[in-house]
Order: structure tokens, then C-alpha cells, then sequence
């Protein structure tokens, strides 16, 4: 067998970077109105039409919690229970994600916390040519 | 521009079927609708097909039931298919171009699980980066309202409760039977707070409905029966920050529905009935604002008072709706219309709400749109 290295993880989103030291976040802004989007490309703005370009725009890595579901089933093959979270990232747009750290239970989650953007591994999913991946979850940040 | 009216409707049993065909249980509807008309297939100038699933089903129907040569369209618009179906129907009369037009809406989809299907990626992110499953989805929807007014698992789940005891009353509802609170909120939690009696149930299904004009209706001597679409509405999701990320149902339906009361001239206390996209239990609460049965965060009183029951001040969903009707996608839309047309016409049995003059009906297809219908008896 050839000792072959393992090559690097890859972004599970597009808006996901690696290529510093730290995992980063990247998203589209328009240089119009200041809207922002998760897809890596554009023509033009869906707030206001403006096909005047996109400024990519690194938000902070902090945010507040908008709306939760505790699931407990989902896809055949999804591991659960899991929080989906939409989450209001601060200087940037609302994203979808795993909250994690927090009971399954609603009467001990705080519909309007404060939460930390962390990164890791893409719960030990590899694609076909078994690459890793590295996405984004929710932490909540009074944790500390 | 010509009244448009409803002359002929029906809605087949949902539920399963099998071994049949979309077009089949098209169909089956296209002919009831042309019974309850008085007229034959030839009669029929164009036609439009809803289906999600499927393709070119209009034409298959009409492969079933006679082949005219007319123009057949097919229609996909997610959940709002067979409202779209019609309301291209209600132009093509309404522009005079067309005196008889039919709308029919199918699915089959019982076996396809009641979650969806999962979005495709290099490696799946269900459950990596939260969930794009309707019932978390919509659960989603309902905890926003629920941190701005402070609704309880216990009210979204009074929307299960109250459909399904509508349902009993229904012998075309999938699902007839009493589900007392504790038994909605003890059912299996599948994305909380929506346990399994708060999800819509997949069926197959079809519904068709047969549009004239007002020359066509007095011609053939049935305005007796006809039921005027009043308004006939569509709105597609205005930019809103956090759409699509997480899906916006209620901006599309407000527009609609603002248009739809500012074409019928009319305001929401006026009306005697609502069918409203109740996919999830969570959402029925939504849309008690978002066309204005009621003001900001007074949804919560709406549940707890009965004012959406049978009897109530404006009964909501009394067919059962989605929950315990069943929701075969394209056919929904058309099969609103179908239970609206039963109370105008006063042929709804013993859920009949009583002196029923004017209805509402309303759906949301996730991606987004909403339409929105007003009949009223002629
Ligand atoms: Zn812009």
C-alpha cells in the first residue's frame, strides 16, 4: 500500500473559506445597498436591483438567535435529535445551522440568545472521494 | 373584463390509490366538475393542469376523457399549483378570450414521506447545518411568531385539535378523528413544536373546477348555482433578510391577500369562512395575521377563544384542512375552492357554517408564493 496524505478538508458552504490559519466567512455585499448574500456569485442585487457589484464582506462571528426547531426526525440516516437554528450573524446576514451546546428542550433554550460563530468538522461526513469537511455551528456564548 | 364564475366543481376522496394514475384520478375529478356544470368535455374551450410530480397530466386527462384539440397547459408552482391552475384559468375567461375554461389539480404521493426530499450537496448537510425539513421548517416559522407573542406548544396544538375534530364531519378528509390536546401535543415530536398529528398528511388527490363567463352563465341558464370569484390573487416572496435561508410564508401571503381584498372591494370582517394553508399546525396561527382575521399577535386569542371553530366568529378550515383533509399537492389549491363552494351552495351537510355568503381561500408553495381566492354566491 502507498502512504498516500491525507489532503485538506474542504468548506461544507460556499461562504466558507480555509485558506488562512483560521476558518473565515465570506459573503457577498452589494455595493449599492449594503445587502448581503450567501451565494458566491451574483448579477445583481435581490433587495434593489443594482447590477453595480458585490464587495466580499467578512461579518463578525457573533449573533442572535431568531427561530429554533428541536428535530427529532428528519431524512432517513440524519442522526438525531439536532437544533436547527436561524441566526443573525452581526455586520452580516442570517444563517442556517446547527446550534449546539444547548438541551433539547425548549423550556431550558433562550429563543433570543447571544451566540458564537465556531468551526469543525462536518460530523465525520466525506463525500464519494472521501474528502473531509469543515462547516459552521452555533455556541451559545454566555457557555463562558 | 367579464365576472368569472364558478359553475361546476368536485373534489374526489383523498386518500390512496395505488394503482391508479394521476391522470386517472384527474380525471375522475374533471368529470364531476363537468357533471356538476351540466356540460361535456366538448364544451370545454381551454384547460389548465396543476401537478408537481408529474408532467404534461393535463393532457393525459384529457387522453382519459376526450381529446378536443383545445389548448392544455400544465402548471407548477409547490403548494400553491392548483390555485395557480385556476387563477390562469380566471384570466383566460376574464379577458373574454375563453367562455368555458377548466382548472384541475392532481398529485399522487402517498409512499414519498412526509418530510420532503433532501437537498443535494458533495456531502448531505440535513442535520450539519440545521434542518430543511418542512416540520422544522415550519416550526421555525411558528417559534418567530411564538418569541414575538409569546405563543404556547399548547395553542399551535389546539390547530390540530380543532381541524381534525372539523375533519370528523368531512367523509372526504384522509383522517376523521377526535385528537384531544393531550394526545396532539403526546403524538411523536418530529421537529418541535410539531409532533406528528401537527403535520399535514401526503395523500393522492384531485380536484377540478369549471369556469364561464358571465354571457356563458346566463346563457346556459345556471347563474342559480354559480359562485363569483370575487378576487383571484398571486404574489411571488419580496426580498426579505433572512428568505431563503428561512423560508418567508408570511410576506407573499399578506400581499396576496391585500390584493385580493382590494380587487373583491371588500374587507376581511366580511367574509364567513377561510381555508388557510394549515401544512403545519404552526402556521394556521401566522396566517390568522397575515390575512387579517385578526391584528398583531391576537392569533393566540383566535385558538384559545374558538373563534376559528365551526360556529365561531370566522370558522377556519372546516373542511379539516391540510392536517386531516390531506395535502396532495397540486390538487390542494383547487380543493379549497371546492369546500368554499359547498358552504356558498349550502351543500357542506353538518359542517355547513350557516348563512355562508363570501370565502377566503389561501396556500403557500415554499420557494415562495401565495395565492389567495374570494368567492361569494352568486
Ligand atoms: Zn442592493
Amino acid at each position: 500500500m502507498t502512504d498516500t496524505p491525507a489532503s485538506p478538508p474542504l468548506p461544507a458552504a460556499s461562504y466558507i473559506h480555509l485558506d488562512g490559519p483560521e476558518p473565515r466567512l465570506s459573503f457577498l455585499k452589494c455595493k449599492s445597498c449594503g445587502t448581503m448574500f450567501l451565494e458566491p456569485e451574483r448579477l445583481a442585487c435581490a433587495r434593489c436591483g443594482s447590477r453595480g457589484g458585490f464587495d466580499a464582506h467578512e461579518p463578525k462571528y457573533e449573533g442572535t438567535l431568531h427561530s429554533y426547531s428541536i428535530v427529532h426526525r428528519s431524512f432517513p440516516g440524519t442522526a438525531v435529535p439536532f437544533i436547527s437554528a436561524v441566526v443573525d450573524i452581526d455586520d452580516g446576514p442570517s444563517l442556517k445551522g446547527n446550534l449546539r451546546g444547548v438541551p433539547f428542550d425548549a423550556d431550558r433554550i433562550d429563543g433570543a440568545m447571544r451566540v458564537r460563530i465556531v468551526f469543525d468538522d462536518a460530523l465525520g461526513r466525506r463525500d464519494a472521494d472521501g474528502n473531509a469537511y469543515i462547516s459552521h455551528f452555533f455556541e451559545p456564548l454566555a457557555a463562558d | 373584463m367579464s365576472d368569472v364564475y364558478i359553475t361546476g366543481i368536485e373534489m374526489i376522496p383523498f386518500g390512496r390509490y395505488p394503482h391508479r394514475t394521476p391522470a386517472s384520478l384527474g380525471a375522475e375529478a374533471v368529470l364531476g366538475a363537468l357533471d356538476d356544470a351540466g356540460i361535456t368535455v366538448h364544451d370545454v374551450q381551454t384547460a389548465y393542469c396543476g401537478c408537481v410530480f408529474q408532467t404534461m397530466v393535463g393532457q393525459k386527462i384529457f387522453q382519459q376523457i376526450g381529446q378536443t384539440g383545445i389548448p392544455v397547459a400544465n402548471v407548477s408552482n409547490a403548494c400553491a399549483t392548483g390555485a395557480t391552475a385556476v387563477r390562469e384559468a380566471w384570466m383566460a375567461v376574464r379577458t373574454g378570450d375563453y367562455d368555458i375554461a377548466l382548472a384541475v389539480g392532481v398529485e399522487q404521493m402517498t409512499g414519498m414521506g412526509m418530510l420532503g426530499s433532501a437537498r443535494q450537496a458533495s456531502i448531505p448537510i440535513e442535520g450539519l447545518m440545521g434542518s430543511t425539513s418542512m416540520p422544522a421548517t415550519f416550526a421555525e416559522a411558528g417559534r418567530e411568531y411564538a418569541a414575538k407573542y409569546g405563543t404556547s406548544f399548547a395553542q399551535f396544538a389546539k390547530v390540530s385539535v380543532k381541524n381534525h375534530h372539523h375533519a370528523t364531519m368531512n367523509p372526504k378528509a384522509v383522517l376523521r378523528k377526535e385528537t384531544p390536546l393531550e394526545m396532539v401535543m403526546e403524538a411523536e415530536m418530529i421537529a418541535y413544536p410539531n409532533t406528528k398529528l401537527m403535520c399535514s398528511i401526503n395523500v393522492d388527490g384531485a380536484a377540478a373546477v369549471i369556469l364561464m363567463s358571465e354571457k356563458k352563465v346566463r346563457e346556459l341558464g345556471l347563474m342559480d348555482r354559480a359562485i363569483r370569484i370575487r378576487a383571484s390573487a398571486l404574489a411571488s416572496d419580496p426580498w426579505q433578510q433572512r428568505n431563503p435561508q428561512m423560508p418567508d410564508i408570511n410576506s407573499a401571503t399578506q400581499i396576496a391577500a391585500q390584493r385580493a381584498y382590494e380587487m373583491a372591494g371588500i374587507e376581511a370582517k366580511d367574509l364567513d369562512l377561510v381555508e388557510l394553508h394549515d401544512c403545519f399546525a404552526t402556521a394556521e396561527l401566522l396566517h390568522y395575521e397575515n390575512l387579517q382575521l385578526c391584528g398583531a399577535g391576537e392569533a393566540n386569542d383566535m385558538i384559545d377563544s374558538g373563534a376559528t371553530a365551526l360556529g365561531g366568529r370566522i370558522p377556519v378550515n372546516v373542511s379539516g384542512g391540510l392536517l386531516s383533509k390531506g395535502h396532495p399537492i397540486g390538487a390542494t389549491g383547487v380543493a379549497n375552492l371546492y369546500e368554499l363552494s359547498l358552504h356558498l351552495r349550502r351543500q357542506a351537510g353538518e359542517r355547513q357554517v350557516e348563512g355562508a355568503r363570501m370565502g377566503l381561500a389561501h396556500v403557500v408553495g415554499l420557494g415562495t408564493c401565495s395565492a389567495v381566492h374570494i368567492l361569494e354566491k352568486a
